[in-house]
């Protein structure tokens, strides 16, 4: 017989693990399955200097490490296990950790994004071999070379000032004439003597037959072709929603963040919080807040249903000002 | 090191990878590294798993870049399937199991 449990919480972010810090003090021991990429995306940063309460700054991993001893010192059971399907049209929800049946009244959603690839033939063929996501995990095997950063966001600037410290030179490459960054990120880039920007130009094409040679940019207003050399490519353009478990199952929008109202989905007992359904704000800060709102609504949800179960109401839907 | 993965150096690499009978699995990584983190647990279950026919070792890029210069190795997590003194296959990055032991021809 599958374990049932009050709240199964999928991801281990800020968000997951916020979740499971408030679920856990609620006394609902929620079973947090973090996956693989326990941590999420901090653990691809270095220093952390908006999470407020570090005045100095802290690492993404360190933080997370602490988020996540915090949700187990009250109980939360962690396992790295990756969850393989949900069937969220049944009560109790199934979710399969591998291949492991649980069964859970309430399931939280925290699966974040994934770094978004350019989706060109080269960069796949040369991933791992100067094409990468991850300035802090690869930059150091390209000391004093040249190396490009491509995206105009906060995470690109956060690239280019990391690898600035290493490369001989960083080109951020960005399709539009200004950056979308925060003003300080920004400023702080365009400020570095080694970061150049090579604006209004997109990524053709990553050249090098077995490691990264130069990157093909066109220019958006002339047309024009042109070979930055280079040994590295960091790709920081953005972010998908970690959603692929949840088609069909849940709505979600057309970008594929599941669609909330508050921390409701459309699938009653069914919660959602941090980047996997935030298409504004995505800040580890914000992730951590709608955690703590997940799991209060959970919370609250599963209240509510043990109301009605103990006055022998009739199963229905709760009415949530929304339908759906 | 974690239960049944051994620490691959400059010293041991020739007799434990190379000239080893059994296939090698070397997870080369770094400290600094967050996606090294977020596989080991994998390469952990892999060894646990395979005990009886794979080795699978630890090679910190840190302090020993000739070895993994000589792979080639510039991006990390590397995972490196060795067969008879060679690079037989390899992944690159953090994934889930499936996927890992799918790339390396493992399953």
């Amino acid at each position: 017989m599958a374990q049932l449990h009050d709240v199964v919480i999928i991801g281990g972010g800020p968000a997951g693990y916020t979740a499971a810090i408030y679920a856990a003090r609620a006394n609902l021991a929620p079973l947090v399955a973090e996956g693989f990429a326990a941590g999420g995306q901090l653990m691809l940063t270095t220093d952390v200097e908006n999470y407020p309460g570090f005045p100095e700054g802290v690492m993404g991993p360190e933080l997370m490490q602490s988020f996540r001893a915090q949700a187990e010192r009250f109980g939360a059971t962690l396992v790295q296990s990756d969850v393989s399907r949900v069937d969220l049209s049944s009560r109790p929800f199934g979710v399969w950790l591998d291949d492991e049946e649980h069964r859970a009244r309430s399931v939280i959603i925290a699966t974040g994004a994934s770094a978004r690839w350019l989706g060109l033939p080269g960069e796949t063929r040369l991933r791992g071999f100067g094409v990468s996501t991850c300035a802090t995990c690869d930059g150091f095997f390209f000391k004093g070379k040249p190396m490009v950063v491509v995206g105009g966001g906060d995470s690109a600037m956060e690239e280019a000032l990391f690898l600035a410290r290493m490369a001989e030179s960083v080109t951020i490459i960005h399709r539009r004439d200004e950056f979308r960054a925060s003003r300080i990120m920004a400023d702080r880039a365009l400020a570095n003597e080694r970061i150049r920007v090579r604006w209004n130009a997109v990524v053709e094409d990553v050249l090098g037959a077995e490691r990264v040679e130069a990157v093909r940019v066109r220019d958006v207003v002339t047309g024009a072709t042109e070979d930055i050399p280079a040994a590295a490519m960091f790709v920081a353009i953005g972010h998908d929603p970690n959603t692929g478990l949840f088609a069909g199952q849940v709505e979600l929008d057309e970008a594929g963040y599941v669609v909330t109202d508050g921390t409701r989905t459309s699938v009653e007992g069914v919660f959602a919080c941090g980047d996997v359904q935030d298409t504004v704000y995505r800040q580890a800060i914000t992730a951590a807040g709608s955690g703590c709102m997940a799991a209060m609504d959970a919370e609250r949800w599963l209240e509510a249903q043990a109301d009605e179960n103990a006055h022998g109401a009739p199963a229905r839907a709760l009415a949530t000002g929304k339908d759906g | 090191m974690a239960d049944g993965l051994l620490e691959i150096t400059a010293d041991n690499f020739q007799g434990t990878v190379l000239e080893n009978e059994k296939p090698v699995l070397v997870d080369f990584w770094a400290e600094w590294c967050g996606p090294c983190h977020m596989v080991a647990p994998v390469v952990e279950q892999i060894a646990r798993e395979r005990a009886d026919s794979l080795v699978v070792g630890k090679l910190n890029v840190d302090e020993h870049a000739a070895i993994a210069q000589r792979y080639n190795v510039h991006g990390i997590p590397f995972l490196g399937l060795f067969e008879n003194g060679r690079l037989a296959r390899h992944a690159v990055g953090a994934m889930p199991k499936a996927q890992l032991e799918r790339a390396l021809g493992l399953s």
